[in-house]
């Protein structure tokens, strides 16, 4: 237990002392890694931070009626009528067509122009939420009102949003297949790396090959080495993610003052972190194992000359 | 220790090294491989430790059939053997001490354990004073000296030199006799592929001579 132990703490020592023996190398591997696991990171982290607020603004979709310009008070009336028998509906909002105008006036600072108006070009309108807000149900309620008379235009609120999720699932793909060809880099770096590797120490591997050592003696550095790059490169990733984040959201608060809302980018799980940090690591020792097996096997010692 | 029985060697060019060689070395012997330059000695040694596998007939060593090792078992038979190069195989990344704890580091000796023995080794080649430096410092005899303080580190039940003195002047290689002498006194079995008729004279060891790739006796 002790001698294997010692076996696993001197080739983590070793794996260091290698890193160090060549530091520019080293980091620009490391930096290289990062860089490349940064890209589908941060994208994930976009799309993830969508994909909350899209829930979030989803939670209750509405569907807006607009009656025709020049439809008169009891017409307005008839399809409140409708709307407060209807099994579908909860409940609704009416808003006047002078609301609506006075509404656009204060918020949108468009006073001026819209004073200049020569008439109100807005309808009257109902907000409705529905009981059952299914797209399917929703649909349906969509499609009744917009038969009754007198309305010129049924809105689906939700339709917006249901088009952001289709946007976001083609992200998640582009983010696995991005994933995926960039961990198929990272093990190509890997294999490169410790290829050179182990063609410089080829006197050293001969020789120990001489006195004794088994592959896998041999092979334990390499595959610290693959591991501990791989993870330095996600803490690379990491920071630069994080960094990411930072600044945007730096900016965000800024722009989401004036918008009145407070969207902000949450930073990277702790889960995610660890996660960040093991995946590369495995796909690190991954490559290294593949070299090493393929490499080693081509040094036989030939001694004594 | 080592038993050889009809065994040849011809490499993939066709090249045949040995043939019909057979010959048996006790426990604790000393004994020189002697010849001229390709008859085989090198062949020989290569045999034992399995960097070669005859074409023919038997090499056991310690009761294991060498030829049909498998792969795997190869790095445990090679710790059975303490290995003296004449290009000296050192490694010039690593100062003297790390060169000898080599082989403890790859059995997996604890530090200190390592230390003591390294330097046990060290002293008994007279290189103690000379732990932190670089090997390539050291002069020829100095470096094959290290050489076999890291073939003895391990305590190994057999030392396997390969023209131990060939590239050293007369002085030196009187030294290196006196240590395989001092090393086969307390057991060791020694075997030493040599054509260094000096050596021969000094050791008045058992020789196995060979020509041409077969006993010459």
């Amino acid at each position: 237990m002790t001698a294997w132990l010692t076996q696993h703490v001197r080739g983590f020592t070793a794996t260091f002392a290698r890193l160090a023996r060549t530091p520019l190398g080293s980091a620009l591997n490391i930096l290289v890694i990062g860089v490349a696991l940064s890209l589908p990171l941060g994208l994930y982290v976009v799309i993830d931070n969508l994909q909350a607020s899209s829930q979030q603004i989803t939670a209750e979709p509405q569907v807006s009626a607009f009656m025709a310009l020049d439809a008169n008070r009891a017409e307005v009336a008839q399809i409140e009528a409708r709307l407060k028998r209807s099994p579908r509906v909860q409940r609704f909002r009416f808003v006047p067509r002078d609301q609506a105008l006075q509404e656009i006036k204060q918020a949108s600072g468009l006073a001026d122009v819209v004073e200049s108006l020569p008439q109100n070009p807005l309808p009257d309108a109902f907000i409705i939420n529905a009981k059952d807000s299914t797209p399917r149900s929703l649909e349906a309620l969509r499609d009744e009102i917009r038969q009754w008379p007198r309305v010129a235009h049924v809105q689906l609120d939700a339709a917006w949003a249901r088009r952001l999720d289709a946007a976001l699932r083609l992200g998640r793909l582009l983010v696995a297949i991005l994933g995926a060809l960039l961990a198929l880099a990272l093990v190509a770096i890997t294999f490169n790396t410790i290829r050179l590797q182990v063609l410089t120490q080829r006197d050293e591997i001969e020789v120990i090959k001489l006195i004794g050592a088994t592959d896998a003696f041999i092979r334990r550095p390499f595959l610290y080495f693959g591991a501990l790059q791989g993870c330095a490169g996600g803490m690379v990733a990491w920071l630069i993610v994080s960094g990411g984040v930072y600044l945007l959201n730096r900016n965000l608060g800024e722009l989401s003052h004036v918008y009145a809302s407070l969207f902000q980018l949450k930073y990277l799980t702790a889960g995610g972190s660890l996660g960040l940090l093991l995946i590369p690591a495995t796909l690190g020792w991954f490559g290294a194992w593949l070299s090493v097996g393929r490499n080693l096997a081509l040094i036989e010692p030939v001694a004594c000359k | 220790m080592i038993s050889l029985s009809h065994v040849s060697k011809r490499y993939p060019g066709g090249y045949q090294a040995l043939h019909d060689v057979g010959f048996t070395i006790d426990a604790g012997e000393l004994a020189f491989i002697t010849g001229p330059s390709g008859a085989g000695k090198t062949t020989l040694l290569k045999l034992l430790v399995a960097i070669e596998r005859p074409t023919a007939g038997s090499v056991i060593v310690n009761g294991q059939n060498v030829g049909a090792l498998k792969p795997r078992a190869v790095p445990f038979l090679r710790r059975n053997f303490g290995l003296v190069f004449q290009d000296h195989k050192l490694l010039f990344d690593r100062n003297v001490f790390d060169n000898v704890a080599l082989p403890l580091q790859i059995v997996g000796y604890g530090a200190k354990d390592a230390a003591r023995r390294v330097r046990a080794a060290l002293d008994k080649v007279g290189l103690l004073n000379y732990e932190k430096a670089p090997p390539i410092t050291l002069s020829g005899g100095e470096q094959q000296r290290l050489c076999i303080a890291r073939a003895i580190v391990h305590r190994p039940a057999i030392l396997l030199a390969d023209e131990p003195t060939g590239n050293l002047d007369a002085e030196y290689g009187a030294e290196i006799g006196e240590l395989f002498r001092s090393f086969n006194q307390v057991g060791v079995t020694v075997v030493i592929a040599t054509h260094d008729q000096t050596l021969l004279k000094r050791l008045a060891p058992r020789v196995i001579a060979l020509k041409h790739g077969e006993l010459a006796i």
